[in-house]
């Protein structure tokens, strides 16, 4: 009924220079590190990257910035991978730093099929600078605009053949997120279970946002 | 000044942490915010956010119980109490930007006397980023900043940050070894001091501009 789970090589032919690629994870916490492996043996390059942070240059979305295979970053941290530092203070690298709130909202807000959001955040920093400003019953917000990708990245616990999924504890952050905001998405499994294991109450990512399944090899 | 920089980190977080009410929502920034939580009085129970998804965040594991999927916005691995959850980024900040979050505390680089924050970068320096910190301060219904009063003998409270914002004319109190400040409309008012300092000596070490309260009391610690 299914046909989701992929191999290390469809995954490889999926990847190309210029691609825009979100990558779900926490300080690498959640982040799906086989299918980074893979990009990273690709030698797919010029990539732009939206993460949460660039991690560590060991871990995570950092091993794409340590590889110098993005041209772009768009995030709201840099400061636990000084390779992401060194590169953008080279201008190998360009990195947009977005506030990690309108970050996420910006991923949801593409997936949710809205123009953009209004948002606090920002209002008298150098956040504002060049974004159109709205007035709502007396208060500045900033409009933000939607952020999309060609290919979603994610890391999921507990995946059903049909695509549902379940995060663990403190895996969850952007990954359901960017499962919405891409026409590629795919989920790095942990564990793949056979539809009827997961309790539909518990599926957290529905299974049609997810177009494609890869069984993890870590771990 | 007291010149033990550990000890004055502690008379922080031991005042901050008298702060907070039963039951009350907050999120604790890294660094110097992180100790307040190992000072909360006997008898209060503070709900603690991280803002990669977790309320009811616990103290660190006990060795050989580590869970690699349970970790703080710090990535330091952490547990979690009987009655906390897990969530997505999202909700996260609609928590924390919906007024949801009761205080927030965070360090600074540089805070003034309109209440306004510096972080998150120091030009041609240091670029970490802002992370939560804009949304937490834009956000949380309280705002305390926990800093050293001064760094190498510097200043940090200031007439106007210097150093590009993380928000604007949004900090409600400045807690430092020496005493807390708290922000009002008619400008920074000295509430508390530490009872081995003096006005005299916070006003040499103070660049803002800040008046006495007329209730000032010997900062609790």
């Amino acid at each position: 009924m299914f046909d989701k789970i992929i191999s290390r090589d469809d995954f490889s032919g999926m990847l190309k220079d210029d691609m825009v690629i979100m990558v779900g994870g926490f300080l690498g916490c959640g982040t799906p590190e086989t299918l980074i492996d893979i990009i990273i043996a690709s030698a797919a390059k010029n990539l732009t990257l939206i993460c949460n942070d660039t991690s560590f240059v060991d871990r995570g979305v950092g091993r794409l910035v340590a590889s110098r295979q993005a041209a772009k970053v768009i995030t709201s941290h840099i400061g636990t991978n000084p390779e992401t530092g060194r590169q953008m203070v080279d201008g190998t690298l360009a990195v947009e730093l977005v506030p990690q709130g309108t970050l996420v909202e910006r991923v949801r807000c593409a997936g949710a099929g809205l123009g953009g959001v209004l948002t606090p955040t920002g209002v008298g920093t150098v956040v504002e600078e060049g974004k159109q400003k709205i007035t709502v019953d007396g208060h500045e917000y900033l409009l933000e605009l939607p952020l999309r990708a060609d290919l979603a990245i994610i890391s999921g616990s507990t995946v059903d053949k049909a695509g549902n999924v379940v995060y663990n504890a403190t895996t969850r952050n952007f990954n359901p997120l960017m499962a919405m905001a891409a026409p590629v998405v795919v989920v790095e499994a942990k564990e793949v279970v056979e539809i009827g294991q997961i309790m539909p109450e518990l599926v957290m990512t529905p299974s049609p946002l997810v177009t494609h399944i890869f069984k993890s090899e870590k771990r | 000044m007291i010149e033990d920089i550990e000890l004055a980190k502690k008379i922080i977080a031991k005042r901050i942490a008298r702060e907070f009410k039963n039951n009350q929502l907050v999120n604790l920034g890294i660094g110097l915010p992180t100790l307040v939580a190992n000072y909360i009085p006997d008898g209060v129970n503070v709900i603690l956010q991280s803002e990669n998804g977790i309320i009811g965040m616990g103290p660190a594991p006990e060795p050989g119980k580590e869970n690699p999927e349970i970790t703080n916005a710090g990535s330091a691995l952490v547990t979690v109490l009987p009655y906390g959850c897990y969530f997505d980024s999202a909700m996260s900040f609609a928590l924390i930007r919906g007024k949801h979050v009761e205080y927030t505390v965070l360090g600074a680089l540089e805070v003034d006397q309109e209440g306004s924050l510096a972080s998150w970068i120091i030009p041609g320096k240091k670029v970490p980023g802002m992370g939560g910190a804009m949304d937490l301060v834009v956000g949380a219904k309280n705002v305390i900043i926990s800093t050293l009063h001064t760094e190498r003998g510097k200043p940090k409270i200031l007439k106007k940050c210097r150093l590009p914002l993380t928000a604007r004319h949004v900090v409600n109190m400045i807690v430092s070894e020496l005493g807390v400040f708290r922000v009002t409309p008619g400008g920074l008012a000295l509430i508390e001091i530490n009872k081995d300092s003096s006005v005299d000596e916070i006003r040499a070490n103070t660049e803002a501009e800040f008046i006495v309260s007329d209730h000032l009391k010997t900062m609790e610690i």
